[in-house]
């Protein structure tokens, strides 16, 4: 139970000498508070396990310090730091049942042996794991054993933290949903703070509270589901988040206006002074650009193909150089080659080198 | 679908087959025959039945005193070696560096004893336990201690397992470092993070993940000390008196020493029987072991 800081954390594998931008984790400073869940979400070696493990303790960081609750743990073992872990594949220990599994982080640490069977049965109950709790832990299935591995790191009540390192990797698709809402809820009823790291948007988005989207070592956005959907910070989370993800397009702009391929386009906002030689691109979700007959007053666009989702239809069309995808709308006839993009200006975003630009309104 | 007859892959099998005739099934056959009978000189054999299978299984008699005293003899130093060795060689093989360059180093230390033919093996403890001229014997008996492995059966046995602990506890601790070495990191890791101490450690992880290299480390060692022979001819050739004379040396004295080749048939057959049953119960033992844990889930 705490809350955790993390000051100007860094990490280079390659020591702290090692030059800036080879840094796994390049420095971040935030804040998780007592109770939130938490997901880490970026691609494949964006950094995410890495900082997960510099909070465990697992990875000394390079730089920078981690607090709990004010106190400064950097120099801490992870057996002294209190914090619980799962990780990508089932850890179980082979010679035990799954009761003594679950009991061991407990048993560990000392605690009154009636405790450790209440907590024991509760996390099991959980867990639906109380009919295996007398088998050997080796026999059961894949899934099975990850959930024990999930039981092991929910057992413990005083953790500070409980991270899960993609926890789910394992697991058939149908179970994850299920597991997945399970967390949740166990999330609910035991107050742990949890952080969950995964590639998986889905995972994180219906996960946490607070999503925290990482990318070539940055924390480049951290905010609700909603928040990164509809304004993404950088372009990566534009594109990272949503499917298919956002359009981003070079423009220029000026004041209320986008100019695309010559074309302009109304902006909600207005923009006044952008940085002198950034790169300028204007970011729109597919789901806020809809496509019409071509008329005079739209940008026009030449399709390409048509995917449908079952819940949508999303058209990608071309213009000039630049890709988009549009939605259709329902009941839409699409015709042969030329469409009009209508944009809705409220979530047209700029952004300069990468950022979003905020505008005036 | 109908099936290709073709009867040219037994001309494929046929060299295999000779082979195998001529190097196992011809020689132990005529270990058979010679079991059965009585030699005298010049190639004089008369029939004997299972005479000779009787007397080896009868203490009370020259050839089953013998046999019997060896057999226990054996069973006594297998069960020593196995005792000191494999626990020495998971110590071994837990201390040993996990990574850098000092891994290198250590497996070649510990391959060198694993490369030394037995017979060079036997003659550097030989001389090595010398009193007069060995550093080992010449040190011990200037220390005060009366170490003569020639003339006292204590010294000879206590240098022919120390011989046997130096010459294959290496390979003990290489498999069990192969077996520790596929452990993935992060069990290390959830061990930490549950507390473990390094004990529990041991025991929660490390001994089971290295169930399986045990088994075939205990098999490998017993099967090779209990059909010793070169080391402790060489040393102490069987003696003083009996005291280290094994099976095999048994074997070699009555075969080739008394030239009683119908008694040795019948012993070696013994002692082939006795080494195929142990492997059979090991082999039972493993894969029962091995079916325990069915479909290991791959961790990478």
């Amino acid at each position: 139970m705490a809350r955790i800081d993390l000051v100007d954390l860094a990490h280079s594998y390659g020591g702290n000498d090692a030059a800036p931008e080879s840094f796994a984790l390049k420095p971040v400073t935030m804040t998780w508070r007592q109770g939130g869940a938490y997901a880490l979400l970026g691609p494949s070696g964006c950094g995410k396990t890495t900082l997960l493990n510099l909070i465990s303790g697992i990875v000394t960081p390079s730089r920078g310090k981690i607090l709990f609750d004010g106190a400064d743990i950097t120099p801490l073992s992870t057996q002294k730091r209190n914090i619980a872990q799962v990780f990508q594949f089932p850890v179980i220990y082979d010679t035990m049942t799954v009761g003594q599994n679950l009991a061991f982080p407990l048993q560990n640490r000392g605690v009154p042996k009636a405790e450790v069977e209440a907590r024991v049965r509760q996390i099991a109950d959980l867990l639906d794991l109380t009919f295996y709790l007398d088998r050997k832990a080796t026999r059961l299935t894949a899934d099975a054993k990850q959930k024990i591995s999930l039981g092991r790191g929910l057992v413990r009540s005083d953790v500070a933290a409980v991270l899960f390192d993609e926890p789910l990797t394992v697991i058939d698709p149908e179970l994850k949903w299920q597991l997945r809402s399970k967390l949740k809820a166990l999330h609910r009823e035991l107050d742990l703070t949890m952080i969950y790291v995964t590639h998986d948007q889905t995972e994180a988005l219906t996960f946490a509270d607070t999503v925290v989207v990482m990318h070539d070592g940055r924390v480049v956005q951290s905010g609700t589901p909603a928040e990164l959907f509809d304004k993404p910070a950088h372009t990566f989370v534009g594109y990272f988040i949503g499917s298919p993800g956002m359009n981003i397009v070079p423009a220029v702009v000026s004041g209320h206006e986008a100019r695309i391929d010559g074309h302009i386009i109304g902006l909600h906002r207005n923009y006044g002074v952008l940085p002198a030689g950034a790169k300028i691109e204007v970011g729109v979700r597919p789901e806020f650009v809809n496509i019409a007959a071509p008329a005079s007053g739209l940008l026009s666009a030449t399709i390409e193909r048509i995917d449908d989702l079952g819940r949508a239809r999303f058209a990608r069309v071309r213009v000039g150089d630049a890709k988009f995808a549009a939605r259709v709308p329902p009941g839409f006839s699409v015709p042969d080659n030329m469409v009009g993009l209508v944009f809705d200006p409220a979530h047209v975003h700029v952004y300069a080198d990468s950022r979003l630009v905020e505008g005036v309104a | 679908m109908d099936k290709t007859i073709n009867q040219k892959a037994w001309f494929l099998v046929l060299p295999v087959f000779a082979v195998v005739a001529f190097s196992a099934i011809l020689p132990l056959m005529t270990v058979v025959n010679y079991s059965m009978q009585d030699t005298f000189g010049n190639n004089q054999f008369f029939w004997n039945g299972v005479g000779w299978f009787k007397e080896l299984l009868d203490p009370s008699t020259d050839l089953g005193g013998r046999f019997l005293a060896s057999l226990g003899r054996n069973l006594l130093f297998s069960a020593i070696i196995l005792s000191i060795e494999v626990p020495l060689g998971i110590v071994v093989a837990l201390s040993m560096p996990r990574e850098g360059w000092s891994v290198a180093v250590c497996l070649v230390i510990l391959a060198l004893p694993l490369l030394i033919p037995w017979n060079v093996v036997g003659t550097i403890w030989q001389i090595f336990g010398r009193p007069d001229i060995g550093l080992l014997g010449y040190t011990l008996n200037s220390l005060g201690f009366d170490y003569n492995y020639v003339s006292n059966e204590f010294d000879a046995w206590a240098t022919v397992i120390v011989m046997d602990v130096w010459h294959w506890t290496s390979l003990v601790a290489l498999l069990c470092y192969a077996g520790l070495k596929s452990i993935p990191d992060a069990y290390y890791q959830a061990a930490q993070i549950d507390g473990a101490s390094r004990w529990a450690v041991f025991k929660a992880i490390q001994l089971p993940k290295m169930n399986r290299v045990l088994l075939i480390a205990v098999l490998l060692r017993f099967m090779d000390s209990f059909m010793i022979y070169t080391e402790p001819f060489v040393v102490t050739g069987g003696g003083p008196g009996n005291s280290t004379t094994f099976v095999s040396i048994e074997l070699v004295k009555i075969a080739l020493g008394q030239f009683d080749l119908g008694k040795a048939a019948a012993l070696s057959l013994v002692y082939n029987l006795i080494i195929l049953i142990v492997c059979w119960v090991f082999y039972t033992v493993m894969t029962n072991a091995g079916a325990e844990c069915p479909a290991k889930q791959g961790g990478a």
